[in-house]
Order: structure tokens, then C-alpha cells, then sequence
């Protein structure tokens, strides 16, 4: 099935965990915060999220600011 | 004699050594960024929240840049322009440095912005995101204009900081309306006008110099929040330290009890036993 990664089309197996889909993305040692369709998906629950097809997700980290 | 010391900046939940908030935004590279952080004295910095680069990732991110261990990180929502989004970037934010241990995590930097060209905070859109955010359990630092009454909104709306802009961000134009920021920190924090001499008020954005810093402190600023004018001087390290002592001289000055102006000058070294010709005598 298809979800949409940071704007990018991703296809993923269905049933596929939020927190499987980071540990793909090569972000499962690095703290990263997520939404998925503009709501935040706390950290806690990225092991019992199980994503949807269509779904738009958001995988942010911090940068410089001011 | 000890040298008079700047005594801790209390902002709600948290209590920072240096007055000066430096960003880390624009900065040439990580080693340059740390070395001007060190030298600016700030044991608080502000920072944003964008995509992880998944799919082209190069170099080093900010958290491999910084001494997490050694800072209180303020996540800002800077890149938003509606209410709804602040609140989204506030809590993605939140929900990062929860990951990092960081006690950044309680509280926010929250820019609304009007339009891409002016940075120009909306007040309307702040505000509404400030109340949000407040009921969210978040000390909710506002970034805002310097409208005195929308100051005082934001206090009432239970921002735990107001943060008036010098001027435009990264204009570097320094405090553009003195008498503004007067005003915002007499309603603020003067009893006599409802406000609470506690209640902190930092001066953010548009600061190009340490005189700047200066007299933002001057006006009776508890601290100043700046980046550009570090990150984009020619020296950036230098440029840090000199921000801190004008961060301190501001403070000190301030407290210290200027004198009154005079129209006519007054002499420093005594009349009696000069033996010089004096005009008039």
C-alpha cells in the first residue's frame, strides 16, 4: 500500500507499525517526532500505531532557529 | 571589591544564568555555532521544527551539533502563519525534546507570522494559539509586535513571557520604538497598571548590535532574545561575546542609577584652586 513520507509516495506492507516504517526510513536510533495526517502520533504509541493506506505522514526533527 | 553580578533570568518553569537567548539558526557551520553560543554566555537556545531529511539525507543535524546535556533548548514554531499550525509544530516539538530528556520540552517559543515578507507577528493568530497552548499545559513564550495592548492581551491570555520584536527579524534595525517598549513593560510590570514586577519580558528580534542589546536592557528588558546579529556578523564569536557584556552592561546600567540630563554642563574637575583664566571671572 501507498502512505505519503514527508511529501514523498512510499509504498509499505500492509500492517506496517509507525514505528516499523521509522526503523525502515533508517531513523530508529534517532529521536524524530511524528504526525500523521496533522496529528501528533506520541512517542509512546509509535509501536501500536498501525498505519493506513492514503495516510500523510509528517517525520520531523529539530534545526537551527532563532 | 566583587564585581556586581547579573542575577538569574526566572522565566515560568524555568531559571537561566545569561539574560541573552541566542538562536542557532543561519550560522556557517556546527563548530562556528558552538563557539559563538559559548562565547554569547546563553545556557538557553531557540530552535525549529522541520522534516528529517529521509530521503536525501546529507551532514550533520543540529543534534549531533549541540551540547544538549549543557542547554535548555526552546523549540520555536517559526514557519507558521495560522494558529492551527503553531499548536501542531508546539506539540511535535514538545514531543521531540520529551525524547531528548530536555526540559525544553514544557515550554514554547510561539511566532504566529503575518506574511513571508514582513515576519510581521499576527495577533490574532497568536493569540488564539497562545490560549490553545496555555490549556495544553505548555509556558508559552510570545513572540509579538510592540503593541503595548496586545502585550497586555497575551499576559492575560496566560502567556508565562512576552516578547516584544526590537524590530523586523533579522533586520538588525535594533529597538525601533524605545518608548514602545516601555510601555509594554510598565503595563506589564507595574502594579500600578495591573502588572507584576516579576513577570519577564524579553526583548526579541531585530538586534544588529551589542548597544542594541544595551538599551534594550536599559529600558528594563529581563532579557534579550537574538540570532542573526550573531550568526551573520563577519565574527560571529566575537559578535556572541560582545552581546553578553552588552547584555550585562545593559542590566547593571540600568539599576544603577543613571544621572539626571542637564541642558548645561557640569565640571568634573573642582573650580577651586584653578589658576587659569575663566571666561566671565
Amino acid at each position: 500500500m501507498i502512505v505519503h513520507v514527508n511529501g514523498e509516495s512510499l509504498e509499505i506492507p500492509p500492517k506496517m507499525s509507525l514505528r516499523e516504517l521509522i526503523v525502515h526510513l533508517g531513523m530508529g536510533d534517532r529521536p524524530c517526532a511524528v504526525e500523521i495526517n496533522k496529528k501528533l502520533v506520541p512517542r509512546r504509541e509509535h509501536e501500536t500505531r498501525i498505519l493506513a493506506a492514503g495516510e500523510a505522514i509528517e517525520v520531523v526533527t529539530l534545526v537551527g532557529g532563532g | 571589591m566583587t564585581e556586581p553580578a547579573v542575577p538569574p533570568l526566572v522565566v515560568g518553569p524555568m531559571t537561566l544564568r545569561s539574560r541573552l537567548v541566542v538562536g542557532t539558526g543561519k550560522y556557517i557551520d556546527g563548530t562556528t555555532m558552538r563557539a559563538a553560543i559559548a562565547a554569547s554566555g546563553a545556557d538557553c537556545v531557540t530552535v525549529a521544527v522541520r522534516r528529517e531529511r529521509l530521503f536525501n539525507a546529507e551532514g550533520r543535524s543540529l543534534l549531533d551539533e549541540l551540547p544538549l546535556d549543557q542547554l535548555t533548548i526552546l523549540p520555536n514554531t517559526a514557519g507558521c502563519f495560522n494558529a492551527d499550525d503553531a499548536v501542531r509544530i508546539a506539540r511535535l516539538g514538545r514531543d521531540l525534546l520529551e525524547q531528548l530528556g530536555n526540559a525544553g520540552s514544557s515550554w514554547v517559543k510561539l511566532e504566529v507570522l503575518g506574511d513571508r515578507a514582513t515576519l510581521l507577528p499576527d495577533p490574532i493568530g497568536t493569540l488564539e494559539a497562545c490560549r490553545e497552548l496555555v490549556n495544553d499545559g505548555f509556558a508559552v513564550l510570545c513572540y509579538s509586535s510592540d503593541d503595548p495592548i496586545m502585550a497586555c492581551r497575551l499576559r492575560d491570555a496566560g502567556a508565562t513571557s512576552v516578547m516584544p520584536a526590537g524590530s523586523p527579524i533579522g533586520t538588525g534595525r535594533g529597538i525601533a520604538n524605545p518608548a514602545a517598549i516601555r510601555i509594554i513593560l510598565e503595563l506589564l510590570k507595574s502594579p500600578a497598571h495591573g502588572g507584576s514586577p516579576d513577570y519577564p519580558v524579553i526583548v526579541d528580534a531585530g538586534v544588529g548590535t551589542p548597544s542594541d542589546v544595551t538599551l534594550a536592557m536599559e529600558l528594563g528588558a529581563d532579557g534579550v532574545l537574538l540570532n542573526t546579529g550573531i550568526a551573520h556578523a563577519s565574527d560571529p564569536v566575537r559578535m556572541a561575546a560582545a552581546m553578553r557584556l552588552g547584555c550585562d552592561a545593559g542590566w547593571l546600567g540600568a539599576r544603577a542609577g543613571r544621572i539626571a540630563k542637564k541642558l548645561y554642563a557640569t565640571a568634573s574637575s573642582p573650580w577651586e584652586g584653578t589658576i587659569t583664566s575663566i571666561p566671565g571671572e
